[in-house]
């Protein structure tokens, strides 16, 4: 990866004027410029790249940095405690209901991993005790149903379908009844991808929250995507509301900056990580790590160590 | 068909205009606010600096003072940048027989877009032939048999978890049985890090050369629209894993602009040969570069 060296071409660009003890405002101006680089080669989104720098840089050319003895490593820490600030802190929990059932929906575009992600928390869930059921809303992807049927089997937890013919808001409603009557504490909702400028099947997922009151509504998102992952994120949150996003794919080598943006942007958090394709590979979300892992800067902390 | 992608078309190169509307001469904040759009649509910032570089010269070259005439000529800029080499944007698959394997990481499309072209194909009359060589994902081939009925055509399939290549041998020999013009095989979505389904990728063409070398032979990589920077890694491994021949942009309905395939080509190479515009069996487009770099600018 081009970038991945990031720490070591600040450090280059800063450690220089190391002997004079001082940085410049030049000094620190082209330093910002591979971070803002790097950042956008990560996918993070270029209005929130635009703002953090800005940040980094009014902080860079305090006092704190300009008469350090390390400049280098203070502006390299100073970068990385604000991506750790925009991360928010660990929060991968869901909020269960003071009276059960706790209903989760997922939504989320076309192919994010909803299906698989609703059989992962299922899974996580069963092993807390819970007795979720899964719950089949999309009624337009062929085999959907069978999808999440065949998943629900894999982690032996129940799924309520009625078939394609049905309104998935009237699905959505007999299956809370059907959970209720069963002793479900958990209803988990899988609901069919849909592009964010879809207003019909946006309403549909309103529809849907109005008749069940979700605890939890989840935005699954794929790491691997691009500047428009804010837009997506905000579009969910402002025509739905959302509580939280669930990042999948993280398997993957994208450095996940669509993960900060999204953070940055709506101020949901990121609740849980998919790391594979398995049902068993659903991991809480690392803030550190996430960040380092944006900045491909896997040495960051034992340079900032030195500082 | 074509509402997808003017829903995103509409008001070509708007934003380019606006944005040179409120400048009186060119100058380096003008380039600085390009800059800005060609990678807010995800084309990467190395392949945004040549472009921005090109275009610097091309305004010194040509003595250009008018801030107006830089649109025509970044569209310039960028249509040559799709279309600089030896680009074939069709499919070629004649002489029949046919083969098409279809490629890509998880979810970006694969299956679906093996059901619009199973449905195209049929439609100009060919004998289509669908392999399900995803035996690995949970109802991938039930997804995939739901597209062969709505298209019309026959799918040769094995139980979930069966070896993925015995499916692709089984498939060449109804094929050449059934005298097929064309034979599509899905795969299972794999991320191109993981070295071991890489692999199993492998294996599946080793089959396809002992067995089927006679076939005209594409390999589609199926890249999302909305993937950003990470599209150039995927691209790269799989060309080194199975040497693909073409690219399908999907989920191009959608706002993201796919911007990242100027990346892909400018790297690598690869023509884009189809793009998806919806989830309904008749969007599917050709590729237009001028299309698509208009798209490319719009709001
Ligand atoms: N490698 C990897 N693959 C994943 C992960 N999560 C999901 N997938 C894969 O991504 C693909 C799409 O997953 P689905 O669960 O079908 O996605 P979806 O959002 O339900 O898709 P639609 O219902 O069509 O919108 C499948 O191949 C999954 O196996 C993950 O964390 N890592
Ligand atoms: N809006 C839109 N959705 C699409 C398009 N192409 C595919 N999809 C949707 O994307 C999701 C994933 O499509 P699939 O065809 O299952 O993708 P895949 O690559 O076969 O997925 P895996 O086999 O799980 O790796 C489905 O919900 C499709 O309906 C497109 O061009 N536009
Ligand atoms: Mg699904
Ligand atoms: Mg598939």
């Amino acid at each position: 990866m081009v970038f991945e060296s990031l720490a070591e071409k600040l450090q280059n660009a800063l450690g220089k004027l190391k002997g004079k003890g001082k940085l410049s405002e030049k000094d620190v101006k082209n330093a910002m410029r591979e971070v803002k680089l790097a950042l956008l080669e990560a996918d993070v989104n270029y209005k929130v790249v635009k703002d953090f720098v800005k940040k980094v840089k009014e902080r860079a050319v305090g006092h704190e940095v300009m008469d350090s003895l390390t400049p280098g490593q203070q502006v390299i820490k100073i970068v990385n405690d604000e991506l750790c600030n925009l991360m928010g802190k660990t929060q991968s929990k869901i909020e269960f209901a003071d009276s059960p059932p706790t209903i989760i929906m997922m939504c989320g575009l076309q192919g994010a991993g909803k299906t698989t992600t609703t059989g992962k928390l299922a899974s996580l869930l069963k092993k807390k005790g819970k007795k979720p059921l899964l719950v089949a809303c999309d009624i337009y992807r062929p085999a959907a149903i069978k999808q999440l049927e065949v998943v629900g089997g894999k982690v032996d937890v129940p799924v309520f379908s009625m078939g394609d013919k049905q309104n998935p808001v009237n699905i959505a409603k007999a299956a809370v009844e059907h959970g209720k009557k069963n002793g479900n504490d958990v209803i988990i909702i899988d609901t069919a991808g849909r592009l964010h400028i879809d207003e019909e099947l946006m309403e549909e997922l309103q529809d849907i929250k109005d008749e069940v009151k979700p605890n939890e509504i989840l935005l699954v998102l794929d790491a691997m995507t691009g500047q428009d992952a804010v837009k997506v994120a905000e579009s969910f949150e402002n025509k739905l509301g959302i509580n939280g996003v669930i990042l999948t794919k993280l398997d993957g080598d994208a450095r996940g900056g669509s993960a900060l943006s999204i953070r940055a942007v709506t101020d949901k958090p990121i609740k849980f990580v998919g790391m594979g394709e398995k049902l068993d590979e659903l991991e809480p979300f690392h803030p550190d790590r996430m960040a380092s892992r944006i900045l491909g800067m896997g040495d960051v902390l034992s340079l900032i160590e030195k500082a | 068909m074509k509402k997808g992608l003017e829903k995103t078309r509409k008001g070509i190169t708007e934003k380019v205009d606006n944005v040179l509307k409120s400048y009186k001469k060119i100058d380096e904040e003008l380039f600085e606010e390009l800059e800005e759009i060609l990678i807010t649509a995800d084309v990467g910032v190395n392949t945004t600096l040549k472009i921005i570089e090109d275009l610097k010269d091309k305004v010194r070259e040509r003595k250009i003072e008018d801030p107006s005439e830089i649109n025509n000529l970044l569209k310039e800029e960028i249509t040559e940048l799709l279309t600089d080499y030896e680009t074939n944007n069709k499919l070629d698959l004649e002489p029949a027989p046919a083969i098409l394997l279809v490629v890509g990481v998880n979810g970006v499309g694969k299956t679906t877009t093996i059901g619009k072209l199973a449905h195209r194909f049929k439609s100009e009359g060919k004998k289509v032939l669908v392999a399900a060589g995803d035996t690995f994902r949970a109802a991938a081939i039930e997804q995939l048999s739901e597209w062969c009925n709505r298209a019309g055509v026959d799918i040769i399939a094995n139980k979930e978890g069966s070896d993925p290549a015995a499916v692709i041998f089984d498939a060449i020999q109804a094929a050449k049985a059934r005298k097929a013009d064309i034979l599509i095989c899905d795969t299972a979505g794999r991320l191109h890090n993981k070295k071991n389904l890489m692999n199993e990728l492998n294996k599946i063409f080793r089959i396809v050369d002992r067995e089927y070398s006679e076939a005209t032979r594409e390999v589609l990589l199926v890249l999302d629209a909305t993937t950003g920077q990470n599209a150039i890694m995927q691209a790269r491994t799989f060309k080194e894993a199975c040497n693909i021949t073409g690219l399908a942009l999907t989920k191009l309905d959608g706002t993201a602009k796919g911007g990242v395939v100027l990346a892909v080509q400018s790297e690598l190479k690869v023509p884009v040969k189809l793009v998806g515009v919806g989830e309904g069996i008749e969007d599917l487009q050709d590729f237009d570069p001028n299309n698509f770099v208009d798209a490319l600018f719009s709001e």
